[in-house]
């Protein structure tokens, strides 16, 4: 998502994510109702993501990409540091907004979980229409992707960066509240989650935020298959990273994304 | 002549006696008439860095020492650095400590891979390493490493005890088991074992998580399926959270033994949910501060002041500060014990010569015992049970 509209994987997408979900926390604490603490939250996440852009990314734009990693990495230990300074490393419990009690009488799946892949569905085909069929979209699109040309044709390729991290933030900060009351909210909460992302996002092909959904899917039932049945518990986190490399080797830009051919 | 005599007498006697004192005042590197210089290494950054409030509540305890006038008339000078949970730092640290800042001892240095990456180096220098951070079997050997020894009852110790109490209670147990993928998950494991003896067979499955996995719901899964109506659980707080609540939302509902590295309430059953925990065993040795029933207890009272006062900022539900608070006390005991005689090697000897002494935040009935072949402070261990509320105790208290 972040990378469709920046051109760069951002390493600090999880903190990110991990310090919305504790404003949620804290709003939620103080007594303010689930779902206006949610829409306050993406709407705080987006302001985050803009102005982190504006103020950190900004200055490192025209550096080698390199650079621009190490950036992430740094933004990554700093948001984890301030949140465990803050709200502490003890473990809270994030509320659902749905039902306790499982849907349809299965065993397996909880109403959280079934809802949380509804919200992600929706945001999905929000997403979809929002880069396919707004101008806006498309300027953004084309500001990650050309910006010299998009300067040219008068779009405003420094708003359209910070509006697309303030974007990805947005989405991180729902994915974040999404998984909290699953894995629980603590600082490290999205450590573990992050390398399973990185996998389904590779395998869907990165620029391709389907293609994610569909890698997350593929990446979930083969660790669990292979980890019940074949290798063992040990060896799950290895199914990942073994995935993350093959696709890297075998296909670089995934199953649905778009192979890049650079004309010298 | 003779008024001027008996002063010179007085200052010649004074002079002859000075040596004898001085004899009686024994110091080694770290420590003087004034002050005793104590190492500290913990996580304050990093992974494990929840664990760092233990060095800072240890702080504030000898801050509280030092505001009453220290020990035995020498204040504690407490030098507590980091190594962000990781053993190439610690060995740095540690040198730094040994060689610049010149530590009598380094007391409560967290981890067990940490303490591991220098317990030779403390050893070969002849420092004391002492009443480690870690519950790992292997600080009480006096034989092999006379200058580290360990303090909190250790994991083998604590596995044993439930599989004793399975094999009264339930001797046709199915038994599964969850454990982390490392040192502290096999330790209890092999306690676990070496308890079951000849009756291993009981174990109908055991699986294994990572401590970066999200989540461990697809191994309760294969645990439940197993068929097993014993559930050993050995995980670190969030994943006993995780556990505790999978296991209920599969209506699997075992004879379920937690760790007591994950006994706290406020930090993991409520978290998991309370309803959720009811008939939960486990075990402990120090008096849980979120646990209702010590409200009003004078030692846990006691403790609640000292925090609101030297530590305001430390989390009152966190476990870690009770125990931080209880083993410093406990070498406060010890370095009264040396009286005068602060050398390297009477440190150890005084801290193999405690003889049933207790800190009122132990629970009931525990007690600190070394001596020059037992280099494990606390051996013993109350069984308990959830009630949805607290935890009670019952039977007697096991082990040593």
């Amino acid at each position: 998502m972040i990378y469709q509209a920046t051109q760069l994987v951002n390493f600090a997408q999880g903190a990110l994510a991990m310090f919305c979900t504790y404003i949620a926390w804290s709003l939620i604490t103080a007594g303010v109702p689930y779902w206006a603490a949610f829409f306050l939250t993406v709407i705080f996440a987006f302001a985050l993501g803009a102005a982190i852009e504006r103020v950190i990314i900004r200055p490192v734009e025209n550096a080698p990409v390199l650079a621009v990693v190490v950036v992430f990495i740094g933004l990554l230990v700093i948001l984890t540091s301030i949140a465990g300074w803050i709200y502490t490393y003890t473990i809270k419990v994030f509320p659902s907004p749905f039902p306790a009690a499982p849907l349809f009488g299965n065993k397996y799946m909880s109403s959280h979980e079934i809802g949380a892949i509804g919200v992600t569905l929706v945001v999905l085909l929000l997403l979809y229409a929002f880069f396919r069929l707004t101008p806006l979209g498309l300027a953004m699109r084309a500001a990650a992707q050309n910006p010299e040309s998009s300067r040219l044709v008068g779009i405003r390729v420094g708003w359209m960066l910070a509006l697309g991290w303030g974007l990805a933030s947005a989405v991180g900060s729902i994915a974040g509240m999404m998984v909290a009351p699953i894995v629980f909210l603590d600082p490290n909460m999205m450590g573990g989650i992050l390398l399973y992302a990185f996998a389904a996002a590779l395998i869907g092909g990165v620029d391709s935020p389907g293609g994610a959904v569909f890698g997350g899917f593929l990446v979930g039932v083969l660790e669990n298959l292979l980890g019940a049945f074949v290798i063992g518990n040990d060896l799950k986190l290895a199914v990942a990273l073994v995935l993350i490399i093959g696709v890297l080797v075998v296909r670089p830009s995934g199953f649905f994304g778009k192979v890049h051919v650079t004309r010298v | 002549m003779k008024r001027l005599l008996i002063p010179i007498a007085a200052a010649l006697a004074a002079v002859l006696a000075a040596p004898a004192a001085l004899a009686q005042k024994k110091y080694d590197t770290g420590a003087s008439d004034a002050e005793i210089k104590v190492g500290n290494i913990m996580p304050y950054s990093g992974p494990a860095s929840a664990y760092g409030t233990i060095g800072k509540v240890e702080a504030a305890y000898f801050k509280m020492l030092n505001e009453k006038g220290g020990i035995n008339g020498r204040k504690l000078n407490f030098i507590s650095v980091d190594d962000g949970y990781s053993p190439p730092r610690t060995v740095e640290m540690a040198r730094k400590l040994v060689e610049q800042d010149e530590v009598l001892f380094i007391f409560q240095s967290l981890g067990t891979g940490m303490n591991t990456a220098i317990q030779k180096y403390m050893n070969v220098k002849k420092v004391p390493q002492l009443f480690v951070a870690t519950g790992a079997t292997k600080w009480n050997d006096p034989k092999d490493f006379p200058w580290t020894m360990g303090w909190q009852p250790n994991y083998q110790t604590e596995g044993t005890i439930y599989a004793h109490y399975i094999l009264k209670n339930k001797p046709n147990a199915k038994i599964a088991i969850l454990y982390q993928n490392d040192d502290y998950g096999k330790d209890y494991l092999k306690g676990f074992k070496d308890g079951l003896g000849a009756k291993t067979s009981l174990i109908v499955k055991e699986v294994s998580y990572e401590a970066t996995d999200p989540t461990v719901d697809s191994q309760m899964v294969q645990l439940q399926a197993s068929g097993a109506d014993v559930f050993f659980n050995i995980t670190t707080p969030k994943f006993a959270a995780l556990a505790i609540r999978k296991a209920y939302d599969l209506s699997w509902k075992p004879l379920h033994f937690l760790n007591n590295v994950s006994a706290s309430v406020g930090s993991v059953l409520v978290p998991a949910g309370l309803e959720k925990a009811v008939g939960l065993i486990s075990t402990q040795y120090i008096k849980d501060p979120t646990d209702p029933q010590w409200n009003k207890d004078p030692a846990v009272m006691a403790w609640k002041e000292f925090m609101a006062k030297y530590y305001p900022d430390g989390d009152l539900k966190d476990a870690s500060n009770i125990y931080g608070y209880t083993v410093a006390a406990a070498l406060a005991q010890v370095l009264k014990q040396c009286g005068d005689n602060l050398t390297r090697e009477n440190v150890m000897k005084q801290a193999a010569s405690l003889k049933d002494f207790r800190v009122e935040t132990m629970l009931p009935g525990i007690k600190m015992n070394t001596s020059p072949t037992d280099f494990a402070p606390i051996e013993s261990v109350q069984l308990i049970k959830f009630d949805g509320k607290e935890w009670v105790r019952f039977g007697e208290v096991m082990g040593k």
